[in-house]
């Protein structure tokens, strides 16, 4: 079964693969032009994406009684909706810190989400679980996901703060002088920090709320979890490590990325863990 | 003696040292990540003979001592998060003593030559009237900054303004948040319980069984579940377990309701959740089987086979004379000489001459009774839909005083967040002096925080005082 939102959401992907490219071919060849366009296809690619967004939360309810749901239930869901707050993000960073090369870096972040949720999962739509139904599955996994997004994006940053380091220099290299300067790449992961760390915590505290009502207990230890809380004490310890300490640039990056390292286990690696929680697969 | 206080005074500066140094915040949160880490990968909470098969006898015995099993409620574990709390506390009162002088003041100090001094300041010379000059600089700090005030300063003025002073206590909050949710999980694991019952259709229970410790614990009132029912989709995914519960005090029912999971029951404080549900394999006996079932009566003389609905307990006159048979009992998984044989119904033969005795009828083989070379042999044909399918609800039952306080601190950490993160106490100085026949103005300004960001906001006041030119004109 193939539905329209996925069809398009498959489109989608190369489009944001297709950007991507531009903004790499832009920042390789020094071409403004290949810059602007890949702006617009970034945006094009995003409004792509919310249009699946919802396309799919309407074809659910096509589907037949109890099939209807908000589309954040799975991992294929959750990736759709992972990218298109990457794409999101993004063209708000690329407009206010008016730079494009930050886009080689995050668009292929929604390509590989958007690629991965259209070729490696299940693209079937599930009616929800009782466990799952709840009006706090789409607070928990908006916030959640931004926060997820924002990370990814300081990744991708952070990453480009270890290229850029010590290259200031414009007799070094063309490419590596033209990535924004350093100071600017270490503000920006901090401040991408800061908001991506605000929303995992309102993620988790949606999550706790959430297990009280369903469960009877806000906090269990489970593997999910247990790991979003090491997520949140690795970022914790980096915000304190940058405001109490002074920590700057490249210990920094280091730590930001190790802290999206968590993230992902958060994300993927839970379910390859022992135990019964077999509800952590399902909210992916 | 003085000594002796000095050395006392000595230990404790060095310990309240210890406590307030971020180096130990950080340790503490790295060391909780990595330990976490060791729970999510053994599985806790199991039974001690799963753990015993995994490890065998030495490691079990290692682990068992270090509480691995149940690390999070391990005295180590809950001893690294008093550490963190502990540190947390005497950080903010350390810091406290210092910002709070910032903090909490009628008249916020500004030292003019600190902002002359500083790189950022901008400079505008513009024609006009001082006065005038002076009244439109008001009016564009006084729209952005709460507290606005002018003062004289060399041949002119200096307007100091500022805002967000308060936003330095966002901090305080979220460490704050911190230790009010670590109280409210203590008062919930004192004073709180977390258990579990199931209870079977028709049945009721005032006793649960207890989570993470031995034991049963009695409730002040009698769970009832009157009925219980599963859904599922076409999928064959489930769609609704729902539980039609009644509360049952003092031998009145008080309170019913309907559960499902994510709507729990609310009682007296104490929360009954929808957990997990479970079959009854008919242990209930005879008294439930109400419908009939069709046995075969096949006579040894004749050959031929005479078919009789029967119900329980009611006795039925088999043809060709050969005697009554009445069903005793049924046995949903039955054993003949220590083999198991499944679902089985007990009866009674009465010859027409002769003793009675038992007859054994397992459901899923109609052959087996000519085992026992009779004058007849009897089977089983058609329970039809005799069995009703009863269920049990599993019910988990939880009492947490401390939630409340529990959502205080994830209310205060959010807000907290927010204010620390995106809000910063901003101070701004526009000196106004006469320059010749124009006046100069200097706008300076700092921020606690998003010093990039307030950079930005400095361009745009710079600009909207530029303005005043085209006023003038």
């Amino acid at each position: 079964m193939m539905y329209t939102s996925s069809m398009l959401l498959s489109i989608v992907t190369f489009v944001y693969g297709l950007a991507g490219l531009l903004y790499i071919f832009s920042w390789a060849f020094h071409k403004e032009g290949a810059g602007k366009a890949a702006t617009w296809i970034t945006l094009i690619a995003s409004l792509g994406n919310v249009a699946g967004f919802l396309l799919r939360w309407h074809e659910s309810y096509q589907l037949g009684s109890g099939y209807g749901h908000a589309p954040l239930s799975n991992i294929y869901e959750s990736l759709v909706f992972f990218a298109l707050t990457i794409g999101v993000i993004y063209l708000v960073i690329e407009r206010r810190y008016k730079n494009r090369i930050i886009g080689c870096f995050a668009m292929p972040l929604a390509f590989f989400a958007l690629a991965y949720a259209s070729f490696g999962t299940s693209v079937k739509i599930q009616p929800l679980i009782p466990a799952l139904k709840s009006n706090w599955l789409i607070a928990h996994v908006f916030t959640c996901f931004i926060g997820y997004s924002a990370f990814a994006l300081a990744f991708g940053v952070s990453i480009m703060y270890l290229l850029k380091k010590g290259k200031e220099d414009p007799a070094d290299s063309g490419l590596l002088f033209r990535l924004p300067r350093s100071e600017m790449l270490d503000e920006l992961t901090h401040q991408l920090i800061m908001f991506g760390f605000l929303f995992l915590t309102a993620g988790i505290i949606s999550g706790a709320v959430w297990a009280n009502s369903a469960w009877g207990r806000y906090w269990g230890w489970d593997p999910k979890e247990t790991w979003s809380f090491i997520t949140w004490l690795i970022y914790a310890s980096l915000l304190h490590f940058r405001l109490m300490r002074g920590w700057r640039g490249k210990r920094i990056a280091v730590l930001s990325i190790v802290g999206f390292a968590a993230v992902m286990f958060t994300y993927f690696g839970v379910n390859l863990l022992p135990g019964l929680h077999s509800y952590g697969a399902m909210k992916g | 003696m003085v000594q002796e206080s000095e050395i006392k005074g000595n230990y404790f500066e060095s310990l309240w040292k210890f406590f307030a140094s971020v180096k130990l915040t950080v340790v503490v949160l790295l060391s909780l990540a990595a330990l976490s880490i060791i729970g999510t990968l053994i599985p806790q909470n199991e039974s001690p003979a799963e753990y015993f098969r995994a490890f065998g006898p030495f490691m079990y015995r290692v682990l068992a001592t270090l509480d691995i099993f149940d690390m999070y409620r391990s005295w180590w574990f809950q001893g690294l998060i008093i550490l963190l709390t502990v540190n947390i506390i005497i950080c903010s009162i350390e810091r406290l003593q210092t910002t709070g002088k910032i903090i909490f003041t009628r008249n916020p100090k500004f030292n003019l030559g600190n902002y002359r001094r500083r790189k950022s300041r901008k400079d505008l010379v513009i024609t006009g009237e001082i006065g005038a000059a002076l009244d439109f600089s008001k009016n564009v700090l006084a729209r952005e900054f709460r507290f606005c005030k002018v003062q004289s300063a060399a041949d002119g003025f200096a307007i100091t303004a500022e805002k967000g002073r308060w936003t330095r206590l966002g901090v305080y909050g979220v460490h704050l948040s911190v230790v009010i949710l670590l109280i409210g999980s203590l008062v919930g694991s004192l004073r709180g319980f977390e258990g579990y019952a199931n209870i079977a259709e028709g049945e009721y229970t005032d006793t649960i069984q207890l989570r993470f410790k031995d034991g049963t614990l009695k409730l002040p009132f009698a769970i009832q579940c009157d009925d219980f029912d599963v859904q599922f989709y076409d999928t064959g995914a489930p769609k609704e377990f729902r539980s039609k519960l009644t509360i049952i005090e003092n031998g009145q029912a008080v309170l019913q309701k309907d559960i499902i999971v994510n709507d729990p029951l609310r009682y007296k404080g104490i929360n009954i959740f929808q957990s997990s549900y479970g079959k009854l394999d008919g242990q209930a006996g005879a008294a439930n089987i109400t419908g009939e079932i069709e046995l075969g009566f096949q006579s040894k003389t004749s050959g031929m086979t005479y078919n009789i609905k029967a119900s329980m307990n009611k006795p039925v006159e088999i043809p060709d004379g050969l005697g009554t048979f009445v069903l005793d009992k049924y046995y949903p998984a039955a054993e003949f000489r220590g083999m198991a044989v499944g679902p089985a119904f007990q009866g009674t033969l009465t010859p027409t001459e002769g003793k009675p005795f038992p007859v054994l009828l397992p459901v899923r083989f109609p052959k087996f009774d000519s085992m026992r070379k009779g004058t007849a042999v009897i089977s089983v044909l058609q329970t039809g839909d005799i069995f009703e399918q009863r269920y049990f609800t599993g019910l988990q039952v939880t009492k947490d005083p401390g939630v409340s306080l529990v959502y205080v601190g994830f209310i205060m950490m959010i807000l907290g967040c927010v204010v620390t993160f995106f809000m910063s106490h901003q101070q701004v100085v526009v000196e106004i002096q006469p320059k010749g026949k124009k006046v100069a103005l200097m706008l300076s300004g700092k921020a606690n925080k998003n010093k990039v960001g307030f950079q930005y906001k400095l361009e745009r006041l710079a600009e909207k005082l530029a303005a005043i030119d085209l006023t003038n004109r």
